[in-house]
């Protein structure tokens, strides 16, 4: 198959953007969507190199491959983002970018690549978005406070198991930020409200349900997220599937936290 | 010569950790303050690791070079963790499952290390829980079990086919709360390139900003190494894309000894390899082979059929199928332990029974689970994972049987270390994947999340205190020292030098070669002739690297290239030491495979009397033979006997 590419080059957070369209070639359909990428950056540093040179070939300064983040390519570890023809991890449902194949497009197609662009996440480099306000927005109460040494017997915490599914429904966030770049507010309340409600609903972490969901929820305002307005476009695109659902329980904790304030 | 110290404490096995745990030194809060600990990676190992030491009270600097903690490949870790629970009532125990660990290891790892392992599993589940962790669970509202590769108890906990994650986000969270506090602070997007060795001590590491490029000296009273295996070297694995052997690879250099390199775990049930554009193989769980069955054709014009893609496998009658695990290990059937079923599976594709275009693939099928069990049951049980098998191969499993072929996926080597999970450089630690200690020659499956949590939570907290005991009367690191000026100048002139090339071949086309010639000579089986090559074959694309590789684009910016440059230039020397280590090994243990060392059958055959050892490699320099350590293992509490999954 043979596809031509739109892709946002951007030098650094500081610099501005434009796209550049590049042709790739004899991709096979089951090539992956990321694969299809690293095809093209091989392809980017070939052309740089200049065969017939006696010795030194490699005009290394002209050639700048593509920056995109990568890692499990096994849609686990939440790393690839990418927004490709308009939809947040391209063409098809519940999947992160890194398990999109190339047979979801048509031969000759021509397909736009872009990072997030949200507010909540800058531009480090062409497809590479800083995502360090999750960890911040998890550091400030997305956690059981237990110190290791300290439990009980496993079994001692009975949790039903209609809980225990629906807390795991919502644990399987992988962090990839789609709900916030897919929002047209870029909030941050799909995210905030997986990690709140999948420890709500588990007796162990329901003792500090309502000051996390506060405190979680005042860091991502103080981070610049925007509200949340039910549009429903987060839960379409989440990869793993997460209902808003969990918003509705994120509401009913940070209500409740507020009453007691 | 004797370097090697284990410290194993004296006495019986059961009470080895505890009366060792009461005789070490440790450390007073206030004191505890004053000391700064130097955590690299932050996988289950080291997640756990800074978050266990930041609740003692220790300055704990956490680096890692994703752009969140919570990125670290652990989190891909999908079927489940041991632990000796026995919530069964299956007749588990702690000596039970120490035992399965010991021996699924080939008697090639210490017992005192595996029995403490089997000792604080328990604990880390209780802890996990608390954190929680939303394992699987019964109506009854109590923790659920399946049953792994290797064991004949059902003693393994999950979380759906998640369950690295899980766990992973479990320590993510307590490190979360103390990176909060301000007990541990996080660098994301850091790559420790060097190790800061003073007076014989590890007292440092030296770090290049993935952003910025900026190379920079951070200087702590203990540095603990936690960045995972080196199974990259084959380039095609289930390992994540930028997991390297770099991190431990330096360490080697200045002076830790490299344990059992050659030791490496190939995965039975990964998807097979498809066309040549391909950049990393994904693993289906192990778990599936408490449902599935593996079989070939029996006919060898039913595999070829099969091979040009006239029939398929839901095609060929009940008669027609070699379940050749079920025939050849009737104890254990299709839950043989993974060097066991890979090599089976290799042993029928070289027969020509292969089920794929490639003749590299083996069927593992549900339709005998779906027929008892009916589809619900096994869509509940494995359900994520028949999809994630859909996306990549367009094929639906519970019609037509998976294809699978085994792929490297773990490595047992790694760093030597003591009791205490210390190096031969005192104050360097390493901990999970990135140590030797306790998987042997083949790691049980759903054992590496244990140890990467036993590790950080449990063992390195209380062994750490005994070594910082002594330092605290020292002041900060001076990150000024000669020895941290040297190190930033050797990294900044490899940069360089890299730079300098302006060669004519890309990183990646060395790499695919590098594990072209790993995979064909130091993967499955292994023989002298084929070692030989491969260390005078890498000794040649070593040479051609650093003479043709084209490193584009800047130090001082986001620059992947180089990065992978650094990595693969380690990789290459990395790859010569695993032949060679599997070169002196003439025997045949766990996933080591010596062709020249085989029974009949064609089981492995070890040879105690020559090679009960680790080999523990020393650093002589570069382009200098290592010198070969030998720590013997002796086995005073298990009876080492030939290792049998055909009956019991």
């Amino acid at each position: 198959m043979n596809f031509t590419l739109k892709i946002w080059r951007q030098k650094n957070a500081k610099s501005k953007g434009h796209f550049e369209t590049y042709e790739v070639k004899n991709i096979s359909p089951g090539t992956s969507f990321l694969e299809m990428l690293d095809i093209l950056n091989e392809q980017l540093i070939n052309e740089g190199i200049d065969p017939v040179a006696v010795n030194k070939g490699c005009k290394e300064k002209q050639v700048d491959p593509v920056a995109f983040d990568h890692d499990c390519r096994e849609g686990i570890c939440g790393i690839c983002s990418l927004y490709i023809n308009g939809r947040a991890h391209g063409p098809d449902d519940e999947i992160t970018t890194c398990q999109l194949y190339m047979r979801k497009f048509k031969d000759g197609e021509t397909i736009t690549v872009e990072p997030w662009r949200t507010r909540g996440f800058p531009v480090v480099k062409d497809l590479v978005v800083d995502r360090g306000a999750f960890d911040k927005i998890l550091q400030a109460g997305g956690f059981i406070s237990v110190n290791a040494g300290n439990a009980p017997d496993a079994n001692a915490i009975l949790v039903q198991k209609d809980k225990a599914n629906e807390s795991m429904d919502a644990a399987a966030c992988v962090g990839c930020g789609a709900c916030v770049a897919t929002c047209k507010n870029g909030s941050a309340m799909l995210f905030v409200a997986a990690r709140v409600s999948s420890l709500a609903l588990l007796p162990q972490g329901k003792i500090e349900g309502a000051r996390r969901a506060k405190l979680m929820v005042a860091k991502m305002d103080e981070l610049g997220f925007g509200s949340c307005t039910n549009t429903r476009a987060c839960e379409l695109e989440c990869p793993k599937g997460i209902s808003i659902a969990h918003i509705a329980r994120l509401n009913r904790e940070f209500l409740s936290a507020k009453l007691k304030d | 010569m004797t370097k090697l110290v284990s410290h194993v404490p004296e006495g019986p096995l059961e009470q080895k950790w505890t009366s060792h745990k009461n005789n070490i030194r440790i450390v007073s809060p206030a004191n505890k303050r004053k000391l700064d600990i130097i955590v690299v990676g932050t996988g289950l190992g080291g997640a756990s690791a800074a978050a266990s030491l930041g609740e003692l009270g220790y300055n704990v600097k956490v680096f890692c070079i994703s752009d969140s903690p919570r990125r670290a490949h652990s989190i891909a870790a999908q079927g489940g963790i041991n632990a000796a629970k026995n919530y069964r009532n299956d007749n588990d125990s702690v000596y039970r499952l120490f035992h399965d660990t010991i021996k699924s290891g080939d008697y090639r790892s210490r017992e005192a290390n595996v029995y403490r392992l089997a000792e604080v599993s328990n604990n880390i589940i209780d802890h996990c829980v608390a954190q929680g962790v939303p394992f699987g669970r019964d109506y009854s509202g109590l923790l659920d079990n399946r049953s792994f590769g290797g064991g004949q108890v059902s003693r393994t906990f999950y979380a759906r086919g998640q369950t690295g994650q899980q766990l992973l986000l479990g320590a993510y969270a307590s490190l979360n709360r103390q990176i909060f506090k301000g007990r541990v602070k996080s660098y994301p997007r850091h790559e420790m390139l060097d190790l800061v060795v003073i007076d014989g001590e590890a007292k440092g590491i030296i770090t290049r900003n993935l952003v910025t490029g900026k190379i920079e000296r951070f200087g702590a009273h203990a540095v603990v190494i936690a960045t995972g295996g080196y199974g990259n070297c084959y380039f095609l694995s289930t390992y994540a894309m930028t997991c390297n052997g770099s991190a431990i690879w330096q360490c080697y250099k200045k002076g830790a000894f490299f344990a059992n390199p050659c030791f490496t775990q190939i995965h039975p049930t990964c998807i097979p390899v498809e066309g040549d554009q391909q950049s990393k193989l994904t693993l289906m769980s192990e778990s599936l082979r408490n449902d599935g069955r593996i079989w070939v054709p029996k006919k060898i014009e039913d595999a070829k059929k099969l091979q040009a893609g006239d029939i398929k496998g839901s095609q060929i009658s009940e008669e027609d199928r070699d379940y050749y695990l079920e025939r050849r290990y009737p104890a254990y059937g299709n839950l043989v332990p993974r060097d066991v079923a890979s090599r089976a599976a290799k042993e029928r594709c070289d027969a020509g029974f292969g089920v794929n275009n490639t003749g590299k693939a083996v069927f593992l099928d549900f339709s005998t689970a779906i027929e008892r069990l009916g589809k619900e049951v096994i869509e509940a049980r494995y359900g994520n994972l028949f999809q994630m098998y859909e996306k990549i191969t367009d094929v639906n499993a519970y019609e037509e049987p998976m294809m699978i072929y085994p792929t490297i996926h773990y490595t047992m080597g790694g760093i030597w270390v003591d009791y205490n999970l210390q190096t031969t450089i005192p104050g360097l630690y390493a901990i999970g994947e990135a140590n030797f200690s306790d998987h042997g020659g083949n790691r049980l499956g759903a054992s590496a999340l244990m140890q990467g949590l036993a590790d950080g939570y449990f063992i390195l907290p209380y062994t750490i205190g005994d070594y910082l005991a002594g330092k605290i009367l020292d002041p900060k690191i001076d990150t000024n020292h000669p020895a941290f000026a040297e190190a930033e100048k050797a990294i900044t002139e490899r940069i360089n030098k890299l730079f300098n090339v302006k060669g004519k071949r890309s990183v990646d086309s060395f790499h695919k070669e590098l594990g072209h010639i790993m995979w064909e000579y130091v993967g499955m089986a292994r023989n002298e002739e084929g070692l030989k090559k491969a260390i005078s074959e890498i000794r040649k694309i070593r040479k051609e690297y650093w003479e043709n590789v084209c490193v584009p684009g800047e130090n001082n910016e986001f620059n992947m290239e180089l990065e992978k440059a650094l990595r693969v230039a380690d990789f290459m020397e990395m790859g010569e030491l695993m032949a060679l280590d599997a070169l002196n090994r003439r025997e045949s243990c766990g996933g080591h495979f010596r062709e020249e060392m085989q029974t009949e059958d064609g089981e492995t055959k070890r040879d105690d009397e020559n090679f009960m050892y680790v080999s523990a490699w020393e650093f002589k320099g570069e382009e200098q033979e290592p010198i070969l350590h030998k720590e013997s293992l002796k086995f005073e509490f298990v009876k080492v006997a030939s290792r049998s999954y055909a009956k019991l």
